[in-house]
């Protein structure tokens, strides 16, 4: 077995030993509590330029599944490659035993060259990472890597992609505006009667004849997508439906006049409480996420819509008159629970109804 | 919201197979919830022994029947505006679901709080159930509900054979059963009809993965899960029969959310309020499902969600119940976030079921899809095999872990069968099969159980191979590496001294090993649990150990502390008599000004809920792990005296090691368990005791048998499995028992003892302070000696005690006492026959009856023996309560022979009941009827069946006999006991044997339910060969006739209720009996 060591940037050393490719590997250290789904968090791309750690302390147990198409995407993971740059857990299972799983974990990072490491007291990490804030660090196989913070890139522009793409014959055209989508964003919609076209983050979606807009979630700090919040601001001005999820909240936050800030350690997990403000309705829900929209800074026409019940960050805003609404939480989940899924819903009734309207 | 002021809670009565210390749990968390709202409690409950009936826990206590009778006179007389029927177990929602379909809770107008009585029933109905299901598009398995052996035959048909057989309304799989063709069908449904009107004839699922969720949903439809669960061993063992573990292992993310989502969309179709769990078959090569069940109620599998997560799901289905939302509550352990939020665990947890099978004659091994454990053990870990091995070794049988324990030759055909036909060691015959040379995929054909956790298993076993390599160079040679890697995988010091050192004097090595691993720094790590695998900060005081790691998550308690070990599983003769002790020492401690540190592991007990003490370690009760938590904590002081027999075993060895062990001193403990150090003691003292003699051959066994004449008691020395205990009367027996005992030699010495006949038993409960006695209670056995004190009906204050007896035994308790300089609970148990009083044994420790006694008498035994540790001064109790007592307590045994088919249900030297209960009367004939009526026993309307056994029994019973004849009872008995009461002039109608095959036949009789009581005597004392007095008692239980197999019981019995009719019993609480 060979050793590999976990380096962050307040000098702390980790040893371990080292799984998937060994090679050394630097990004923003964060960590998921989720206890499934690590084919679907690794090829989220939320997670590009960061190492993960995961807090449940067996990993790879049902393997990886095979790669299966639908409609041209992924059936099974939420884009085409592994987007994490590390990863640390206190338990590798090599061994692994499902009926889909096609290969182990370590092989699949293997694939992607994506150093793994094991053997790590993950709840020290963890702790650290609560106490001091994500920070920046890396994994040391034989040679050494810099420090590199992944925040300072624009990670929307490397992930998104660089054509528009059209799925499904559906009759409610919507503009899915791709700053790091996941896949089952787009499986969500092609489940209902849509007609999506897929637009790379920077395209001047306002050109295009639709009926409602959608803002992907995707990595880092929303305000490296300018061209995005100018298009939206655009968007904003017309009475056209528009959701968005996670990164999309953000971006609706600052192209409606609002201010984000980075959140001292993120949310990544399954369990994340929300309520639908002024409701006793609450909904658990999966949510990765570094920076969030600041309530406050909202002008007077917007409103939170969603609260973290655990510390009162927002968890989703909308126009008060306007069909516009975002959550920070991830509804088409994949990994994590499935229970808002019904946004998706709303929004092509929203949809609907604008169009009956016009 | 609009909160009820007063509100009545159903308990689960006595512990029993199904229904055991999870109900004492979920019943206390309840009371503390509605506690808090100012909300007055009332709380029925006759199990004495538990902790939600001690003193301020609810505002009133009924000691009596959990039945509707019982539960309608309370509601008649207490007039409570809510009632809480979700947390008593089945027995509780039984008794709930009679009570609305009689219109009870209507006419008095209590609302039940929480799940509706209709969605109870929807879920308990099969039918319903189904079709509440299909309104939804959510499968479960095709199966038809019969109500006839004819359906049943027909469905069978329709559906094809593997199926598998349900009563409904069935507590544990009770009547439930695999039939692969129509004979075997037919068997199981006769039998399954004896306990339910109804049946379900299902598609089996066997092999599939077992999946739970526990589901919690407000009024406002707001629904999370808290926990999932997936079985180790696949459908066709009933999860009570499992291996669980905590999350699932082998799910994917699709799977998991799959099966979650249908669960929260099933419990909010069927509107549960509250908590509950619902079960699904997984199919290993898909994703299709079956849902098993949901269970509207707190379950076992509750209980263990809350102490494998941290979630208190009793407490906070309380609050929902009364009209909360989940994020209106506050998660506990971090007390700054909500409680509407699922764990995120950082940790895999694993519960283990613990048998006593071995305990019963004739009893059916096998485990399937009716529940047989007794108790269950929960262990955390880091990894699957750090959490198996140390649940292993929690389970208290005499196992190490997977691997290193005792070495068996089994030829692979045994192997092959414990493999696919599993019994209660079927996880060490997979060790053995590794042994054997099979390969994962050979023993996953045999088992199904999934190649992950096999893979596991087999990475422990190929550790422990790679310790044994190191054979040649010993502890000197043991690399840290591996050392660390043996750990990690959960091997314990003494594992690895039998892997490394072979199997020589383990103790002693288990030592060398522990010294040599300090020495290389591989230590273990205390990690707390906090709901949220570390994602906020939590003050959490709930811990583990792990050797995954490198950081402790907290400091050692820095103020004057105590640890208080509790009493690891519950199996049959320890159960939550000793958490209830346990508790009760936490409390005292902490009052004097103590932090409190509780060590144990059983997810069934109210110790293991992390408010109760300032610490709780989930941890083994080991010498190894309680020296690693003293060696971190540092502790003022060590109470091992009130958790039973797991922490008394450990006294000596903790002693050697310095730990401060408070309390009669260890090796005192040992002069009085060591029966050769006991006797001469008592010889010293001049205190009497039944001859007895240590042999190894059987001429001596011979030679002493003519010394004290038979009858005479026989313990073989090394009891794990095979013979036990037994009573033998002739040489006939003597020679048939020392055939099926293992053998008698120097090295298995057999100890025989006179048998003392129809002597009274008398016990003494009591707390001496440095050799003073301060305080004590005395009971009296209903039953003569040869009953284990386990099984006996007992009296507090004694009844039929001679006042010259009390004298003799106050002197005798003294002396022993003094010479043992005893500080702290002890107990002894007395023979008392024509004045003369001999000592059976003295427990240095708290005794069984200790709650019994101390609740009944008022005086908290527990609390001044703690208070003696601490060494405190306690002033001698003035006079004992004995004869100023204005009432009558009366303990109970519970059997659960309903549930262990085959099993003789009889009560023997060696202790076979699962629980016990405790009621109070103005009178002895009251208590006794009450506690008798509370642990199944039922008035009977007509029909009695006598089989009186030897004529000193037949003798014994005729008084009672007349009366039930005065009664109007009708008679029915065999043949001796026909013509023994003709010639005393009793009617009766003779029934012919079973083996006459002729009628009236008994057997028809009773399974014709002509018969409403059975009393049948056991001829000898033997644990006899499967006779005709077998199979009359067999068929009584199998068909739910209640059975007394002892005179002296059925005696009283009898009295009392020809003497007292239900009416006549008084619905009195506890406060009211305290106040006479």
């Amino acid at each position: 077995m060979k050793q590999v060591k976990l380096v962050l940037e307040d000098g702390t050393e980790i040893q371990g030993e080292s799984f998937g490719a060994f090679t050394s590997a630097a990004g923003e250290v964060v960590f998921s509590t989720a206890m499934t789904g690590y084919p679907e968090n690794l090829t989220d791309p939320s997670f590009a330029g960061q190492i993960l750690v995961l807090t449940y302390p067996m990993v790879g147990n049902y393997g990886v599944p095979g790669e299966e198409l639908y409609e041209s995407i992924s059936k099974i993971f939420e884009s085409d490659k592994i987007h994490i740059a590390g990863l640390v857990v206190n338990y590798y299972s090599e061994e692994h035993s499902h009926w889909n799983a096609a290969k182990s974990l370590g092989d699949w990072l293997k694939e992607y060259n994506i150093p793994g490491i094991f053997g790590v007291d993950t709840r020290m990490l963890t702790k650290i990472l609560r106490e001091k804030g994500a920070m920046l660090g890396k994994i040391v196989a034989e040679e050494d890597v810099e420090l590199h913070d992944p925040n300072q890139d624009n990670l929307v522009a490397q992930v998104s992609p660089t054509e528009v793409q059209h799925y499904g014959t559906g009759q409610h055209k919507i503009v899915l505006v791709d700053c790091g989508t996941k896949t089952n964003i787009i499986r969500c919609f092609l489940q209902r009667d849509v007609e999506l076209i897929r637009v790379p983050w920077d395209y001047d979606f306002t050109t295009l004849d639709y009926d409602g807009l959608f803002l992907s979630n995707g990595p880092g700090d929303p305000k490296m997508c300018e061209p995005t919040i100018q298009h939206l601001q655009t968007a904003l001005g017309q009475d056209k439906p528009i959701f968005g999820i996670c990164l999309g909240s953000q971006l609706m936050g600052l192209a409606a006049g609002g201010d984000t800030f980075k959140l001292k350690y993120g949310h990544r997990s399954h369990n994340q409480p929300v309520l639908l403000t002024g409701t006793k309705r609450s909904y658990i829900t999966s949510q990765n996420h570094g920076f969030a929209v600041d309530t406050d800074t909202l002008p007077a026409e917007w409103e939170m819509l969603f609260e973290n019940l655990n510390d009162g960050t927002c968890e989703g805003i909308r126009h008060k008159t306007k069909p516009f609404f975002s959550t920070q939480f991830h509804p088409e989940a994949a990994g994590g629970p499935e229970d808002t899924e019904y946004l998706f819903d709303d929004f092509l009734k929203a949809v609907a109804e604008y169009k009956a309207a016009k | 919201m609009n909160k009820p002021n007063k509100v009545l809670i159903l308990g689960s009565g006595a512990l029993k197979i199904g229904e055991a210390g999870e109900f004492d749990y979920s019943g206390s968390q309840a009371l503390k919830a509605l506690k808090e709202e100012g909300i007055r409690t009332i709380l029925i409950n006759p199990n004495i022994a538990t902790v939600q009936t001690s003193d301020n826990i609810a505002d009133d206590v009924y000691f009596l029947p959990v039945t509707p009778y019982f539960v309608e006179e309370v509601i008649k007389k207490e007039k409570p505006d809510g009632i809480l029927v979700a947390f008593g177990g089945q027995t509780a929602l039984n008794c709930a679901v009679a009570l609305f379909r009689g219109g009870v809770f209507e006419k008095y107008n209590v609302k039940v709080l929480g799940t509706p009585v209709q969605s109870i029933i929807d879920t308990e109905d099969r039918d319903i159930f189904k079709e509440k299901l299909e309104q939804i598009g959510v499968l479960s398995a095709r199966s038809v509900a019969v109500t006839t052996m004819e359906d049943a035959l027909a469905a069978a048909e329709k559906i094809g054979f593997p199926i598998i057989v349900r009563a409904a309304f069935a507590l544990g799989g009770l009547g439930s059963g695999f039939a692969n063709n129509m004979d075997e069908l037919r068997t199981l449904a006769q039998k399954s009809f004896t306990t339910s009107d109804q049946i379900l004839v299902e598609e089996s699922l066997k092999g599939w993965k077992e999946v739970e969720y526990e589901v919690v949903r407000d009024q406002y439809d707001n629904c999370i899960t808290v926990c999932n669960m997936e079985n180790f061993d696949p459908i066709g063992i009933h999860t009570g029969e499992s291996i669980v573990v905590a999350p699932s292992q082998t799910l994917s993310n699709r799977e998991y959310h799959k099966l979650r989502s249908i669960g929260i969309k099933t419990i909010r179709h069927l509107g549960i309020v509250g908590e509950c769990n619902i079960q699904y078959a997984l199919d290993p090569v898909s994703e299709d499902y079956r849902v098993i069940e949901v269970n509207a109620r707190l379950s076992r599998s509750s209980a263990l969600a809350s102490k494998a997560t941290g979630y208190p799901l009793a407490f906070v289905a309380a609050k929902l119940s009364l009209g909360y939302s989940l994020s209106e509550l506050k998660n506990s352990v971090t007390q700054t976030t909500s409680a509407f939020f699922e764990p995120a665990l950082d940790y895999v947890v694993v519960k283990l079921p613990r048998w006593d099978l071995g305990k019963f004659e004739g009893v059916n091994r096998q485990i399937g899809s009716a529940m047989k454990s007794v108790g269950e053990v929960m262990a955390i870990g880091k990894s699957f095999e750090e959490a198996i091995q140390k649940g292993l070794r929690m389970l208290d049988t005499g196992k190490r872990g997977f691997v290193a324990n005792k070495p068996e030759q089994v030829d692979t055909a045994t192997i092959d069968k414990l493999l696919s036909e599993p019994n209660e060691e079927r996880i060490f015959a997979i060790n053995l099969a590794f042994e054997a040379g099979y390969t994962l995929d050979q023993v996953h054909d045999l088992t199904k159980i999934d190649h992950w956790f096999l893979q596991r298993l087999m990475t422990i076993f190929q550790l422990g191979n790679k310790l044994a390599e190191g054979r040649a160079t010993g502890l000197a040679g043991l690399e840290t590496q591996l050392l660390r890697e043996a750990k990690k995988a959960g091997f314990s010091d003494q594992q690895i001294a039998v892997k490394l050192l072979g199997e020589g004097d383990v103790k002693a090595d288990e030592l060398l090993v522990r010294a040599r691993r300090k020495a290389l720094g591989v230590l273990p790590v205390i990690k707390q649990i906090d709901t949220l695998a570390a994602e906020f900060p939590a003050k959490t005081n709930y811990l583990y150990s792990t050797y995954h790691g490198t950081e402790n998550d907290l400091a050692q308690e820095t103020s004057k502390s105590i640890v208080v070990l509790g009493s690891g599983v519950y199996r049959i003769g320890s159960s939550v008599e000793f958490d209830w002790c346990g508790v009760n020492a936490v409390q005292t401690a902490a009052a004097e000004g103590y932090k409190t540190i509780i060590i144990n592991y059983n997810p069934e007990t109210v110790s293991t809920d992390y408010d109760v003490s300032d610490r709780l370690y989930f941890e083994e009760l080991s010498f190894e792990r309680v020296m690693d938590i003293l060696d971190f904590e540092q502790p003022q002081g060590v109470i091992l005296s009130t958790g039973g027999q797991i922490p008394n075993n450990l006294a000596m060895r903790l002693e050697e090691a310095q730990a401060p062990i408070l309390g009669t001193t260890a090796a005192m403990i040992d002069q009085a368990e060591n029966r050769h150090k006991f006797s001469s003691i008592m010889d010293e003292l001049g205190i009497a005791q039944p001859r007895w003699k240590e042999l190894t051959s059987l001429e001596a066994m011979h030679q002493f048998v003519q010394e004290v004449g038979f009858p005479v008691l026989i313990r073989p020395s090394y009891v794990l499995s095979g013979a036990a205990m037994n009573v033998v009367s002739n040489t006939f027996e003597l020679e048939n028992f020392l055939q099926t005992a293992k053998e008698v030699s120097a090295e298995y010495p057999v100890v025989v003892s006179e048998f003392i006949q129809d002597a009274k038993e008398i016990e003494l409960d009591a707390v001496a302070d440095k050799g003073e006695i301060v305080s004590y209670a005395i009971s009296e056995h209903v039953e003569f000696a040869g009953v284990h004190s386990g099984d006996a009906t007992m009296y507090y204050p004694p009844q039929k005690v001679y006042v010259r007896t009390v004298r003799k035994l106050k002197i005798i308790a003294e002396k022993i006492a003094k010479r043992y300089e005893i500080s702290g609970p002890f107990n002894i148990q007395f023979l008392e026959k024509g004045g003369e009083i001999r000592v059976i044994e003295c427990n240095i420790r708290a005794s069984r009856s200790f709650p019994f006694v101390s609740k009944v008498s008022g005086r908290n035994l527990i609390q001044k023996a703690t208070q003696v540790l601490l060494g405190k001064k306690v002033e001698r109790d003035e006079s004992e309560r004995v004869y100023d007592l204005p009432f009558v307590g009366v303990k109970a045994p519970q059997f659960s022979f309903t549930r262990l088919p085959g099993a003789d249900p009889v009560m023997r030297v060696d202790m076979v009941s699962t629980g016990e209960v405790g009621c109070l009367g103005d009178t002895a004939e009251e208590a006794l009827l009450k506690s008798m009526l509370s642990v199944g026993y039922k008035i009977p309307q007509k029909t009695v069946l006598i089989s009186g056994g030897p004529i000193k029994s037949k003798v014994a019973l005729l008084s009672a006999v007349e009366l039930l004849v005065k009664k109007g009872y009708q008679i029915y008995a065999t043949q001796g006991t026909h013509r023994f009461f003709a010639e005393n002039s009793i009617p009766s109608s003779q029934l012919f044997w079973p083996d006459e095959m002729v009628e009236p036949n008994v057997l028809t009789y009773l399974k014709e339910k002509k018969i409403d009581l059975v009393i049948n005597i056991p001829k000898n004392l033997s644990k006899g060969e499967l006779d005709n007095d077998y199979k009359i008692r067999r068929t009584a239980v199998d068909f739910g006739i209640p059975l007394l197999t002892n005179a002296r019981l059925a005696k009283a019995f009898i009295q009392a209720f020809c003497k007292l009719e239900l009416k006549d019993l008084k619905i009195k609480s506890w406060n009211e009996y305290k106040a006479m």
